[in-house]
């Protein structure tokens, strides 16, 4: 065992790397459960929004249309869901499973044949003067641009839900469809918009394995990382701030249970990797144990399906 | 009141499937007008409203507005078009605050900074106080019924729609809410009024269009008509008023003693210190304006929210502890509010809906296992002494409409021969003929000596069946007082009068407790 | 325009129509997907579902039926109960592995005793312990903590998975597999050999169990008060508890009964056609039965038939990916495909689509 072969400046910096496709997924995620519709498919856009965009990088060539088809590819999956529970009112929940599953299915056809291919590699952004900035630097600035594309979305969220009339909408749209729908707005469609959104940014967190974090193609590789993304918003209590946070605190015990494994540490390799799945449980089991708090804080109408009848 | 109506509705027509919601429809509104729209439960006036609200569109007629042709397609345009209206199931949202929730109701809200301050204005202007900052959850139905009319007030609207305004509030608060209407009027605002409340139609409206089953049965000056004229052009026929007959109380059936439990509802009432006790034989009526612990009175006398043992008893033995169906077993039994979802269960059957609640009393189960049979004969029993239409006991209970269901549902615990029978506004949305003789079963089930308690927040009714009143307020029961003698104005204090908006008020409530 | 109208009383015979509508659809998508891959879109539906029965070897395919049949069958059993009730567990998968590890463990622990009569019946007995036990985590944490038990119950997949991957390498490592991870062949240990009871129909303790559980199911929800209760809480919680429901223990029970049988469906795997615990023991029955719950629209005899359709693609994918070399993946896209077919049109069973056009004004 060897302690001191972690750098903290490495294990900040690969936080960062490891906590942003997670991060992308709950912030898209949290939009939609806002607006009521609560997507358990996001497992399955994360990873098919991974081939879309590992199989796109590595045609084209460029990690940017990568990512691109990665959001286009987790929006449309989306929307399939998104037509099912808005149009034809179906389950959210067995919906999102066959979302889940579908997009499981989905991907490792699509991934055939990029098996053990090597993607074209996002380049780090060297923002001059802040990345020479000595140990700040290399941790904080000396990241690929989608690091810091997720972060804005988080402040960008935020601001619209808390500024903006569409953000009211959203909020009103998630608290009481009935009432919203009396009030003139058109429900189906903000939900629409909010599933996509969750897709796309779904898709993008995908797209961050396959492209940067891991960078590869291999089936199932997101892992239960959707699942842990719709975790951190109940953790979140739907707040974006919180998001981050959630994330940032799940990508750290990711870090450091592979860093620990590496360091060669006296505690069980499948004690350590199985460490996430235990912690996001408990972390779960802390924050519903407040009924009231919960019951204040989730959107009143997720999960439940709208239907005008006059 | 100029010539040329503000609002002019011709021949209007809306049809869905398996009903006909409104026929040929004409009436107009004029400026200036306080217009009623009269009629029963089910009579097609919501549909009506939602059709000049933009909320839903005629199949054929025409309206005009301001004397232009008015087609409106979406709330959106009413608004802007100078239609606004306050709803008689709320159009807002709890978790949100009161600013926001005024400003999802208007087309260019200004700035949340101007728009609190805008309120604040208006809402002291007219009487109606309001603080932006609140959470709409935390407030009571009558400070929701004032959110929804400032709302509607900051736009300025030259049509006001009003949805049974008053059935949440105060007799106090009536009377405060009437002065803010009639200082609409005087500004030359037309209001549409809806109401089957035929005093206060006399009292406010200066014209009255009565509905029956979706067609225009007549037009009045209200003020010219009696209450009773009113009531027979409304409902087609002579009214029967249900007969008591005079029989006396037994023994103290259940008694609350400082009852006191937390609501399950982030956003409900929690019932503090409750004390009352009911005698067989008799009705006791709990009156109040909806929210204010009625639904957690229910459920802690069904047994669905659980006390301490000693705070509820039944014959002098603690039952606060045990669950619904142990209270069922010993005699005491329930009917809640909410038809769908609470008293029944929406997509089950009406012989499943019979067992729902009758498995014990009626021996339906035995060894764990259902008798399907006894399940049937009972719901078919209920069917016809209640006369209860429906195609047959294995039709869903959501296919049935409202006042048949209520029916079937009292009568699925009336005919269990209860000891104690606990009801929650049992002919809320129910038709005339269908409330009559609920009425009527419930009374003659206090007359065979069981112990009855009416929760209703319709006065007449609770006036016309029960002996004694209380009433609820923000969880807490007022001394209950024999109903005779009982004058409006002294019930209305009971219910909390005017909540705070009138000091000289509050005052007197505080004394009358 | 197209609109939705809500039906007075849910339809019955759309409810019966539509599992084979969706089967129908599924098949002409799955077709134009199997055509997109370079497929003739007929050979390769006729393949994964006629030749396993009907074809050249349907004689070894049609014992492959049951096998695949009988875990997914009474997994999907289970999870109806709850999914009729509301309550979601979605980590089958998880108490499918506990189930297996619990009973090899105990058939290991009595190794080279030669005593079927009581080691085959204990397993049985630990392999639902094993599931129950796991179900339990999120139903304890559900009721008592009002933690969510869809997430609950399948991130303990994740953590099943890795358990399964340490027993395999060291606590059940069989001793003498020359360093091999996985643990001894249950099968050719007589007392633990879950075999085939008719040689060539697949049918094997397993497939029993899941008639059993079928039988069992269908008179627990027509005729006791326990499959009342669970179909009114699904119905509507607020009536149940009007009923004198007690949600905690609808919750544990439903639970509970999902694990046992997915942690049986995990023992007879692990005994019969497994074999023995590895690290890739589990191939997904957990989550395939979720398929075949809905198929089968939560109904027993409707599960059965779905388990079987379900089991046949399984077999058909086999055999297409043998003659046609169709990637295995795409029968996990055409499964997902079939569950959302299912779930679009079920709208037919509670609304009437009209078509007409809105008149206006």
């Amino acid at each position: 065992m060897d302690l001191s072969s972690i750098n903290p400046i490495l294990l900040i910096a690969s936080l960062m790397v490891a906590s942003t496709p997670i991060l992308l997924a709950a912030i898209g995620e949290m939009v939609a459960e806002k607006s009521g519709v609560l997507n358990l498919g996001v497992e399955g856009m994360m990873i098919v929004g991974a081939i879309c965009g590992f199989a796109t990088a590595v045609e084209t060539g460029s990690p940017f249309i990568g990512f691109i088809a990665a959001a286009a590819g987790g929006a449309i999956l989306s929307l399939i869901f998104g037509f099912l529970t808005q149009y034809l009112l179906s389950n959210q929940v067995a919906t999102g499973l066959a979302l889940t599953l579908f997009g499981l299915g989905l991907s490792s056809l699509m991934g055939q044949s990029y098996v053990g291919i090597k993607p074209p590699a996002t380049e780090k952004l060297d923002i001059p003067l802040l990345s020479d900035i000595p140990a700040i630097g290399p941790m904080l600035f000396n990241h690929d641009i989608w690091v810091y594309v997720s972060l804005a979305l988080v402040a960008a969220v935020w601001a619209f839900l808390k500024y903006t009339r569409g953000g009211l909408i959203l909020r009103a749209v998630g608290e009481s469809h009935d009432a919203a729908h009396a009030l003139g707005y058109n429900v189906i469609f903000v939900r629409l918009a909010a599933i996509a959104f969750g897709g796309a940014c779904a898709g993008l967190g995908g797209a961050y394995l396959s492209l940067v974090r891991v960078p590869q193609w291999t089936e199932g590789m997101t892992a239960g990382a959707g699942w842990i993304a719709l975790a951190i918003v109940v953790f979140a209590s739907w707040r974006a701030g919180r998001v981050l946070l959630g994330a940032y605190l799940f990508g750290g015990i990711t870090v450091l249970q592979l860093n620990l494994q590496a360091a060669g540490v006296a505690i069980p390799v499948e004690l350590l990797s199985m460490s996430p799945y235990l912690i996001t449980i408990l972390v779960l089991v802390i924050i519903s144990s407040d009924r009231n708090r919960a019951a204040l804080n989730a959107p009143a109408s997720l999960g439940r399906a709208f239907h005008a009848s006059h | 009141m100029t010539n040329e109506p503000l609002l002019n509705i011709q021949g209007l027509r809306k049809a869905y499937p398996g009903v006909v919601a409104n026929d040929d429809v004409s009436f107009a509104v004029g400026k200036g007008e306080v217009h009623a729209l009269l009629g029963e439960n089910g009579a097609g006036k919501s549909t009506l409203v939602k059709m000049v609200y933009g909320l839903v569109k005629p199949d054929i007629g025409t309206m005009t507005f301001d004397g232009a042709a008015y087609t409106p397609g979406s709330p959106h345009e009413a608004r802007s078009t100078g239609v606004a209206m306050v709803f008689q199931h709320f159009s807002l949202f709890e978790a949100l605050d009161v600013a926001e929730n005024v400003a999802l109701g208007m087309e260019n809200p200004p700035p949340m900074g101007q728009l609190a301050a805008r309120i604040r204005e208006v809402s002291e202007e007219y009487g109606l106080p309001l603080d932006p900052n609140r959470l709409v959850g935390d407030l009571s139905a009558g400070e929701r019924q004032r959110v929804e009319i400032i709302r509607c007030l900051l736009q300025d609207p030259k049509l006001l729609i009003m949805d049974e305004p008053t059935s949440v509030l105060t007799p106090q608060e009536v009377e405060i809410l009437f002065q803010t209407l009639r200082q609409l009027q005087s500004e030359g605002t037309s209001i549409l009024y809806i109401s089957h409340k035929l005093e206060e139609i006399r009292a406010l409206c200066d014209g009255a269009t009565i509905l029956r089953l979706g067609k225009v049965v007549g037009s009045c000056d209200p003020r010219e008509k009696s209450a009773r004229e009113l009531a027979e052009l409304m409902v087609g026929t002579e009214l029967k008023t249900p007969t008591v007959a005079s029989h006396d109380l037994g023994q103290v059936a259940l008694s609350l003693t400082n009852l006191s439990v937390a609501s399950s509802n982030p956003f409900g009432t929690s019932l503090k210190d409750v004390s009352l006790d009911v005698q067989a034989g008799e009705v006791l009526g709990i009156g109040g304006v909806a929210g204010n612990g009625q639904d957690e009175l229910l459920g802690a006398l069904s047994g669905e929210l659980l006390s301490t043992p000693e705070s509820v008893k039944f014959n002098g033995n603690p039952i606060g502890h045990l669950g619904p169906n142990e209270r069922r077993t010993l005699g005491v039994l329930a009917a809640p509010e909410e038809r769908l979802g609470h008293a029944a269960a929406p997509d089950m059957s009406l012989i499943e809906n019979a067992a729902l609640t009758a498995n014990i009393r009626k021996n339906m189960v035995k060894n764990g296992f259902l008798d399907w049979g006894k399940a049937k004969a009972f719901a078919e029993t209920v069917i016809k002494e209640f006369d209860v239409r429906t195609p047959g006991s294995g039709n869903a209970a959501r296919a049935l409409s409202g006042g048949n269901l209520q029916k079937f549902v009292i009568g699925r615990e009336i005919l269990q021969s209860p000891d104690v029978l606990v009801v929650n506004q049992p002919t809320w949305g129910v038709d005339a003929s269908a409330a009559a003789s609920i009425r009527q079963a419930l009374l003659d089930l206090a007359s065979e000596g069981a112990a009855i308690i009416v929760i209703s927040q319709d006065l007449d009714e609770l006036m016309e069946i029960s002996g004694r009143f209380a009433a609820l307020n923000e969880g807490r029961l007022s001394e209950p007082r024999c109903t005779i003698g009982l004058t409006i104005d002294e019930i209305g204090l009971m219910m909390g009068g005017a909540h705070g908006m009138e000091v000289a008020h509050t005052h007197q409530s505080e004394g009358a407790v | 325009m197209i609109t939705l109208e809500k039906r007075p009383t849910p339809s019955k015979l759309w409810s019966y129509l539509t599992p084979i509508v969706a089967v129908i659809a599924t098949m002409i998508a799955g077709g134009i997907m199997f055509g997109f891959l370079g497929n003739d879109p007929v050979a390769a539906i006729r393949t994964i579902f006629w030749d396993p029965i009907f074809g050249e070897f349907a004689f070894y395919y049609r014992g492959q039926l049951l096998v695949k049949a009988g875990p997914l069958i009474l997994i999907a059993i289970g999870l109806s109960m709850g999914f009729r009730a509301g309550i979601w567990n979605i980590g089958a998968e998880g108490q499918y592995i506990m189930g297996a590890i619990f009973a090899a463990a105990v058939g290991l622990a009595f190794y080279p005793m030669e005593a079927r009569w009581l080691i085959f019946p204990l397993m049985v007995v630990a392999g639902a312990v094993g599931g129950i036990l796991w179900a339990m985590i999120p139903g304890i944490l559900k009721t008592k903590f009002n933690t969510n038990e869809i997430l609950v119950s399948l991130l303990l997949v994740y953590v099943a998975e890795s358990i399964l991957a340490s027993v395999s390498l060291s606590l059940l490592r069989n001793p003498d597999g020359a360093g091999f991870p996985g643990s001894r062949n249950l099968r050719q240990y007589e007392s633990s050999a879950n075999n085939e009871l008719i040689a060539g129909w697949g049918m094997h303790w397993g497939v029993v169990a899941a008639f059993i559980a079928v039988i069992f199911a269908y008179i627990l929800l027509s005729r006791h008060i326990m499959g009342f209760n669970i179909r009114l809480t699904g119905e509507s919680p607020r009536a149940a508890r009007f009923a004198g429901v007690n949600p905690d223990r609808l919750v544990l029970f439903c639970l509970g009964l999902s694990g046992a049988l997915a942690g049986l469906a995990g023992m007879f795997e692990v005994t019969g056609p497994a074999a023995q615990i590895s690290i890739d023991f589990n191939v997904g029955y957990g989550f395939t039965a979720i398929i075949v719950a809905f198929l089968g629209r939560l109904h027993p005899i409707g599960i059965l038939l779905a388990g079987m359709l379900m089991a046949l693609t399984y077999i058909g994918g086999e055999a297409a990916q043998a003659s046609l070399g169709l990637p295995a993946a795409a029968i996990q896209a055409f499964q997902g495909m079939l569950l959302f077919f299912l779930l679009a049109f079920d709208v037919l069973t509670n609304f009437r689509v009209r078509f007409g056009r809105e008149v206006t004004a």
